[in-house]
């Protein structure tokens, strides 16, 4: 016979793990749903055809071939201007700032992760369009890498308050200066995670659509070029979506599954670049 | 008989013949650390009250103390290790090799690559076991080739008599050894840049009796060419590998003798309750 607090205990164990469990369970099937939703949609419009050709009118196929292509040199470029500020301005914060302007900065970033993403298009528009008088893919990678900068500097930040401090102190005690126990001991031992950070960065704005109406505007043909406007997957879809036809509809679905594989596979690729080798 | 009393005295007198260990500036030249009434601060906390102590070259000094009774804290003054730590201040002087080594214009990284550090729970970097040891090498720019910088690697580890465990696994990740591995590692590492002191935070106290048995039979062996100054809670241990003790109590230095006579007849009633078990 178990005493009443016995009893009790086992029943709250119980209930616990039930509604830890079937939350996990909805979290995870509803991402579950929306990639089988969107594979079963999409599949059906995707072919080789489909991946490599510019698109075309209705009725006659056409493909996201520029699209693919735009937004990757736009995930390029955004990646160069938004990954080294953001990795920086991370390390200062754990390494240097300390102080109360380092709090200021903390406080900064932070309301600029905040900041819609819009806004941002629309600040890029004023000061990098206007003044070159065409919309442009450089344009386009400008936003996004501002919104990657505070994102990446806060996981940055995060990951390397993380690395024990007997680390530092060891290279300290080994005559190194500051500069190359940060360099050489703590972001290495912090890699694998600042490189997860800035994945979730670039999976995030690879999923922008706004800040790019205003920049990267978008185009019906392959460019090759940093000073004209550029296709991009995310506008692509919702240009097709927004249409009235049935056709543009389904290639809107395909291109969507085309932009999910797409950061997958890159999460995948990073990851295994990153993991961990010691 | 009154029982033993398990608490730690609050109220005592520094004796006498403690605050006379002030060095004569001829003293103070002949020894390689000569320490002269150093304070220390923590913010508002004192952690040091007057320290003055005499380290010999080559031999193995040993501080033992309760916790709490500065000797880790005056170890990491011996290499500025504690100018790292936020709102903490020196008072006095520390001479290694006759300079001080607080005075302006002291070169920090130079000192530490004269006085290696080994801490108390082993560190050592996520890279290969060759890049460990090779790391304080490499920063310091000490040698001048690859076959250079091989055969130091490998004598540090002989010398941390880890050589025979690790040669054919260079490469791998320091990691992947065992805890007293790890600690002779870092020994290692230390020994690599060829300081010519080197401090131990209780190195083995977070190691089994047999790696601690290692650990410590390699530091009688180093004594041959480092002089060593270790800090240890385990009293059998300062005893088993150290020429000189000094007790700590508090922020204050109470005795300083050979070891033998430390452990079978020392000066201070202090040190005889402390050593006996009486408090601490």
């Amino acid at each position: 016979m178990l005493r009443k607090a016995d009893q009790f205990r086992r029943i709250s164990s119980s209930v616990m793990t039930t509604v830890t469990a079937s939350c996990t369970f909805v979290a995870v099937g509803i991402l579950a749903v929306i990639l089988f939703y969107i594979a079963m949609q999409g599949v059906g419009s995707i072919n080789l055809q489909f991946l490599i050709d510019s698109p075309r009118p209705v009725g006659e196929g056409g493909g996201i071939g520029n699209a693919i292509l735009g937004s990757m040199v736009l995930l390029g470029l955004s990646s160069l201007i938004g990954l080294p500020i953001g990795i920086a301005v991370g390390v200062y914060l754990a390494e240097l700032g300390t102080g109360r302007f380092g709090g200021l900065v903390r406080f900064v970033v932070d309301t600029l992760t905040g900041i819609p993403s819009i806004v941002t298009g629309v600040f890029v528009y004023a000061i990098v369009v206007l003044p070159l008088k065409h919309f442009s893919a450089l344009a386009g990678g400008i936003a996004l890498g501002l919104i990657m900068i505070p994102i990446v500097a806060r996981t940055t930040e995060e990951m390397i308050k993380l690395v024990p401090h007997s680390l530092r102190e060891g290279a300290l005690a080994l005559g190194a200066p500051q500069w190359r126990v940060t360099l050489g001991v703590v972001i290495p031992a912090a890699a694998s995670g600042i490189a997860t950070g800035a994945m979730l960065a670039v999976a995030r704005v690879s999923g922008e659509t706004a800040p790019l109406l205003f920049t990267a505007f978008g185009s019906r043909f392959f460019s090759y070029y940093l000073d004209q406007p550029i296709a991009s997957l995310t506008v692509q879809i919702y240009n097709y979506a927004i249409s009235p036809y049935d056709e543009w509809h389904a290639q809107a679905w395909a291109a969507t599954l085309v932009l999910m594989t797409l950061i997958l596979s890159v999460n995948i690729v990073v990851r295994f670049l990153t993991r961990k080798r010691f | 008989m009154a029982m033993p009393m398990k608490i730690l005295p609050t109220k005592f007198e520094v004796p006498e013949r403690a605050l006379k260990n002030v060095a004569t500036l001829e003293a103070a030249e002949k020894s390689k650390i000569a320490v002269q009434n150093l304070n220390f601060y923590y913010g508002q906390t004192q952690a040091l009250h007057d320290v003055s102590l005499q380290i010999p070259e080559k031999i193995v000094m040993a501080f033992i103390g309760p916790s709490g009774c500065g000797k880790s804290t005056f170890l990491r003054t011996l290499n500025r290790m504690n100018d790292v730590i936020p709102g903490t201040r020196v008072q006095g002087t520390v001479l290694m090799d006759g300079r001080d080594i607080y005075a302006s214009g002291t070169d920090v990284v130079e000192l530490r690559r004269k006085v290696g550090m080994v801490f108390q729970k082993s560190n050592p970097f996520p890279k290969s076991i060759f890049d460990n040891v090779a790391y304080g090498l490499r920063i310091n720019r000490l040698t001048a080739g690859k076959a250079e910088l091989e055969e130091r690697v490998e004598q540090a580890l002989i010398d941390a008599a880890l050589w025979n465990e690790v040669k054919d696994r260079l490469k791998s990740s320091a990691l992947s050894l065992s805890g007293g591995q790890q600690q002779r590692l870092c020994i290692a590492r230390a020994l690599a840049i060829r300081p010519e002191v080197v401090l131990m935070d209780e190195p083995a106290s977070a190691l089994d009796p047999v790696a601690t048995h290692k650990i410590e039979e390699l530091i009688v062996e180093l004594k041959k060419q480092y002089t060593i100054v270790i800090v240890t809670h385990n009293m059998q241990q300062a005893a088993r590998v150290s020429d000189t003790t000094a007790f700590f109590l508090m922020g204050k230095l109470i005795e300083v003798n050979p070891t033998e006579k430390m452990f079978t007849a020392p000066d201070e009633k202090l040190t005889e309750d402390y050593i006996t078990g009486r408090f601490g």
